[in-house]
């Protein structure tokens, strides 16, 4: 099991960043590493259990199945059903947790999974550094001050 | 209603270093502004769940908080007031530490919810949220910024358990009774496998006698403390120890004298919780006596229906025990005593036929009701060996538990070889080497207790500060059933 944890303080209230993230087919809106998205069979993105279809930049095809979502805890679970990366049995979580000192967010993006022996270090770095800290980047330059 | 409170912030310092801080539960009064001074109570480390810290804020009012949960893994503390002069009620609270990896900062997450009295809701929130929390973070990042949480060369010290006062009857010349004498000592905190021990109730043995009028030096050098078992409550354990609680009941016997103490540290493999019906008092005066008529009757005797066996001293401790063991074993039991009232006691014990005597006069009674003894269990030693060679039956066993009388003299092998006999100097402690043949050993001894098949002997108690009047009690051959010493 390879397990993955990113966290960042975003410049704005829970509330808000919650607003532009919580949309499960607004990833391409938010996150510069991706492309397009769409969600399959016409599902409205907040049903659990609804897929999203999107391709990264670099022409990927991933699919991931929304697990959980949480506005109570700004939470959001999936797990990843294809993608070109060699993993399996990925569950990835995204959630904010307000810092109350400061009106700023709290932001942690993890993910557990397998692959083949050899590729953890691989992996990481591009799920680590790539996916995860490149999307809370994204999000901090958005709201700005930092 | 119950209130709810959050504050959180970013501290500029990795978790580590944060963590090491908060999870000393004692450091508050070194970093927060507001507490004046604070201690772990009953001298029990910081970090130990359950602990309490009582302290004293700068305005004057006092609290005491309980350790609920202490979690190096997810970096969370939890605790609750257990007593304060300030009106909040039910109150628990949880501090949280995350790690926020983009700049190697900790997020800290402070939470609680608590009750009131009414009309007070606003004031303690206030007080809580700003005076406590918000206060606290600023506290805490100004106290790392002035590196002291660092001073001492690293993160904060976990205070060490301390060593404990406690009162012990010490030898400090081989001797009479009267050379026992009460002293204040310490027990030492317990190390890696260790327990530490309150000890109610001790066991006082025949043994110590010995040991206190230097028979055997090796096994009590000066100054010593006597005493092979006790029972009591545990205080604290070391590194290592997982079956073993503070407060649990247990008992003990252990081979290394040091049990006339009101506290001991000792290894936790000799020591046994004791089962609920099992008081402390009978744990004491039956645990190293119930052992040995365990072994006595069981391995080295084989005693079975129809056994004739002759039980020395068989109103003592030991021998109350090994007479109404070996009746219901099937056994034919006969006694010796020294007085008629001792007498009337051993044969409520299920001592079929008692012999009176205080000259050690006993092989032709036995020889006339039984026709000999198979098994002679003998505290009495050296006055006494002739008779037992004279009372012995063919292929007889002759074991030798104590020599009450004396020293007794060394018996040739060619003496034992006119019955055939067997001779037996056995030390309990052989038979409860390793933890296993302990456990199974102690539970024959409770579970006899609890079916009935053991009565308990009359128990005579002493203070432990009169310990020497104990062992003076001891030799003069009036006690009945068992002694122990009450710390």
């Amino acid at each position: 099991m390879v397990r993955i944890y990113v966290s960042s303080v975003i410049d704005a209230a829970a509330d808000t960043v919650w607003s532009r993230i919580r949309d499960f087919n607004a990833l391409p809106l938010w996150h510069p590493a991706i492309a397009d998205c769409r969600i399959e069979n016409n599902e409205p993105s907040d049903r659990v259990g609804c897929i999203r279809h999107f391709h990264t930049r670099d022409g990927g095809l991933i699919r991931e199945r929304l697990l959980g979502l949480s506005d109570y805890d700004y939470s959001c679970s999936y797990e990843i059903l294809e993608s070109p990366m060699g993993v399996a049995d990925y569950v990835g979580t995204l959630k904010l947790t307000p810092v109350t000192d400061g009106n700023r967010s709290f932001a942690e993006w993890s993910a557990e999974f397998e692959c083949a022996e050899g590729r953890e270090r691989e992996l990481t770095q591009l799920i680590g550094d790539g996916v995860f800290l490149g999307g809370l980047e994204a999000l901090k330059r958005h709201f700005g001050r930092r | 209603m119950l209130q709810k409170i959050v504050r959180s912030t970013v501290i500029d310092a990795p978790i580590e270093r944060v963590w090491a801080v908060l999870r000393d539960f004692n450091s508050h009064d070194q970093w927060h502004d507001v507490v004046d001074e604070s201690r772990i109570e009953g001298g029990e480390r910081s970090d130990q769940v359950g602990c309490v810290r009582s302290f004293t804020l700068k305005d004057g009012n006092r609290i005491r908080e309980q350790l609920l949960t202490l979690s190096d893994r997810d970096f969370k503390s939890t605790y609750c007031i257990v007593e304060a002069t300030v009106p909040l009620q039910r109150y628990v609270a949880t501090v949280t530490l995350k790690p926020v990896t983009d700049g190697n900062r900790t997020f800290w997450h402070w939470e609680s919810s608590f009750a009131t009295p009414p009309g007070m809701e606003r004031e303690l929130r206030e007080m809580v949220a700003g005076g406590v929390y918000e206060a606290g973070f600023e506290n805490l990042r100004r106290h790392l910024q002035r590196g002291s949480d660092q001073r001492s060369g690293g993160p904060t010290a976990m205070p060490r358990a301390l060593a404990l006062p406690t009162r012990r009857a010490v030898v400090r010349g081989y001797g009479g009774a009267n050379v026992l004498q009460m002293e204040d000592g310490e027990a030492a905190a317990p190390l890696a496998g260790e327990v530490r021990i309150r000890q109610r109730a001790i066991g006082v043995n025949y043994f110590d006698v010995y040991l206190r009028k230097g028979w055997l030096p090796g096994l009590l050098p000066l100054p010593g403390v006597p005493g092979q078992e006790a029972a009591g409550t545990v205080i604290d354990v070391g590194e290592g120890v997982h079956d073993l609680l503070p407060g649990d009941r247990v008992a003990y016997m252990h081979p290394v004298p040091g049990a006339y103490a009101s506290m001991r540290t000792l290894p936790a493999d000799v020591v046994l919780r004791l089962p609920p019906a099992v008081e402390e008092d009978v744990a004491a005066a039956l645990l190293l006596k119930g052992i040995t008529a365990d072994y006595v009757l069981r391995d080295l005797g084989r005693v079975r229906a129809g056994t004739r066996v002759l039980v020395h001293a068989a109103a003592g401790g030991v021998g109350l025990l090994v007479c109404q063991w070996a009746r219901r074993l099937g056994a034919r039991v006969m006694g010796t005593v020294s007085s008629e009232e001792k007498a009337r006691v051993a044969r409520e014990y299920g001592c079929e036929q008692v012999v009176v005597t205080r000259d050690y006069r006993f092989a032709d009674a036995v020889q006339r009701a039984f026709g000999g003894a198979d098994v002679i269990v003998d505290g009495l030693g050296d006055a006494a060996r002739d008779e037992n060679l004279a009372a012995l039956a063919p292929c007889g066993h002759w074991i030798s538990l104590g020599q009450a009388s004396g020293m007794m003299q060394p018996i040739s092998a060619d003496a034992l070889a006119g019955k055939s006999a067997t001779f037996s100097r056995p030390v309990a402690f052989a038979y409860v080497a390793t933890r296993t043949p302990l456990v199974e050993r102690a539970e024959r001894v409770w579970s006899a207790l609890a079916d009935g098949a053991l009565k308990v002997p009359p128990i005579e108690r002493h203070s432990l500060e009169t310990a020497a009047q104990a062992h003076a009690r001891l030799e003069s051959r009036a006690t009945v059933g068992a002694l122990i010493l009450v710390a």
